[in-house]
């Protein structure tokens, strides 16, 4: 039954991509980019990545979606026929393809509990995770806790993608007068329904932040919950409304502020006497202390992940709004 | 316990078929405007049905008031999504077929 | 994924070319979530009276790797953008083309 789930989702999934590659209006390739994130998180979900296919579906489809629409606003919808043949890609791509799939000959047979990746590490977490961190969820405990210096890693990534976009593209604070209308401003309906349900997704973004210890959720998933909810925000309200609501500025300092509060629990282990980002000693229990590292470092986690997609499509936003005014 | 599966896969099989005749609609229908009526379906009344089947299938503790709230979200969501839709698709100049008819003939007299 | 690969080098649209290689990227994902999973296995979530789980690691890899991923899509969007300032253009060739004609 599962097998045959995964046949008809992969199925789909090829038709999808397949389309993408003949279709020329953009607007609708990066549509069935969405749908092909969304199908890839639930393929992820028969696999039992729930965490992965939660972060997938608010990050791969979410997000993405939202900045290459923001992307095709600034360059317009259509693309060019191409002048030169296709027939050399396709050739390489065929090639490439074939080696690939005789790659996949020789790998281990698929689900099966021996395969290699399973002997090593994985069991350790498995067995272990429970009595030296005493949380439900291994995905999180592995990534809060014993590859907690990876994901550090991640967040300066994420970080310094926000200084990138800000250094090429740059957050300009708008005239209040010249701000040209918004699509949606006599939108009373919307409105409404943005006002009732903003706090309610912000509700939800704290719960996936604090419960990501028992379920999937954490960080990541959270910080960019609280986002969507700004960018409903930015997009019925207009950006000038928003900025009054979070500043930009704001949101800088609120993004270094997550990568240092992550680090300084790091440095704060340290002083107690253990290693880097070694939570025990937090606490004279160590689980206790694994405990307290673990929220604080997703807590970091979650507010640069805000802070840097909300920056970051504040910028996209800003830019389209001045290449309205010209 | 019979009784309630035999209820919830009614109510499946009928959320199925709404979702169904949807799509089918999607692509038969002439302009855009009939286009989301037939969306709008599958939005409505296919998730709603499907929602209550899986309800019926749960035994009744936390993953039902889960269920509950999503189908509380969706009720709100969906239409609003409608609703955006057609308004900016009319602020955007797109007309219904009636309309683009009666435009082409003015324009043939 | 081939498909991916196949937009990355044939198309001549850069916002098309990051699509793909955001289609490619996902698959690459795929391969990786489907090395974890056991047979029988459920999701790494601790419930009592199960015994078999699904391999949390390459889950904690990829989980950060789709963010990582959107942080750098928004790079490159963004210097699309400068490249559409700069150019006026952001169809491959036509840009190349000014570029020899400088």
């Amino acid at each position: 039954m599962g097998d045959l789930i995964d046949l008809v989702l992969l199925a789909m999934l090829a038709i999808t991509a397949l389309q993408m590659i003949f279709l020329k209006d953009l607007f609708a390739v990066v549509m069935l980019f969405g749908i092909y994130s969304f199908l890839s998180a639930l393929i992820f979900i028969n696999l039992d990545a729930v965490d992965v296919a939660f972060t997938e579906a608010s990050v791969g489809a979410g997000i993405s979606t939202v900045l290459m629409l923001g992307t095709l606003a600034l360059t317009g919808r259509k693309e060019k026929k191409s002048s030169h043949s296709s027939i050399l890609p396709l050739l390489v791509v065929c090639i490439t393809g074939a080696a690939l799939i005789y790659g996949t000959l020789d790998m281990p047979p698929f689900g099966h509990p021996n395969n290699p990746i399973h002997e090593h590490v994985a069991p350790r977490y498995i067995e272990e995770s429970p009595k030296e961190i005493g949380l439900p969820n291994m995905v999180t405990s592995v990534l809060a806790s014993y590859r907690g210096f990876d994901t550090l890693g991640e967040t300066v990534v994420v970080f310094a993608a926000l200084i990138g976009v800000l250094a090429l593209l740059g957050v300009r604070r708008q005239e209040e007068n010249d701000v040209p209308e918004s699509g949606f401003k006599a939108h009373h309906v919307l409105h409404v329904v943005a006002r009732f349900f903003i706090p309610l997704i912000i509700l939800f973004a704290l719960y996936v932040q604090f419960h990501g210890d028992f379920g999937p959720g954490g960080g990541f998933q959270a910080g960019v919950i609280a986002a969507a909810a700004f960018i409903l925000y930015t997009l019925v309200f207009g950006l000038s409304r928003a900025f009054a609501v979070v500043g930009p500025k704001f949101l800088q300092a609120l993004a270094s502020i997550g990568v240092l509060l992550y680090a300084s629990v790091g440095f704060f282990s340290m002083y107690k006497g253990g290693q880097f980002l070694d939570y025990s000693k937090l606490a004279t229990d160590p689980i206790v202390g694994q405990h307290y590292g673990i929220i604080i470092i997703e807590l970091g986690v979650g507010i640069t992940v805000f802070a840097v997609m909300l920056s970051i499509f504040y910028a996209f936003g800003s830019q389209a709004e001045r290449s309205n005014i010209q | 316990m019979f009784i309630l599966d035999i209820i919830s896969s009614v109510l499946l099989i009928a959320g199925v078929f709404f979702g169904f005749s949807g799509a089918l609609g999607l692509f038969k229908f002439p302009d855009f405007f009939t286009r989301m009526h037939a969306a709008s379906v599958t939005d409505s009344i296919a998730t709603i049905l499907i929602l209550l089947g899986l309800i019926l299938q749960t035994s009744f503790d936390i993953n039902t008031a889960k269920l509950l709230f999503i189908l509380a979200f969706l009720m709100i969501t969906s239409p609003t999504a409608s609703h955006a839709l057609a308004k900016s698709a009319r602020h955007g100049g797109l007309l219904t077929l009636p309309e683009t008819q009666v435009k082409q003939q003015e324009r043939t007299y | 994924m081939m498909t991916g690969f196949y937009i990355v080098i044939s198309a001549n649209n850069l916002v098309k070319k990051i699509v793909g290689l955001n289609v490619f990227q996902t698959s690459v994902f795929m391969l990786y979530i489907s090395m974890g999973k056991v047979n029988g296995g459920t999701a790494p979530i601790l419930v009592e009276g199960v015994t078999t789980y699904s391999n949390p690691l390459p889950h904690v890899l990829i989980l950060t790797a789709i963010v990582v991923g959107v942080a750098t899509t928004s790079v490159g969007l963004a210097l699309i953008i400068r490249i559409k300032r700069a150019y006026g253009t952001v169809e491959e060739n036509e840009f190349e083309n000014q570029d020899d004609a400088i």
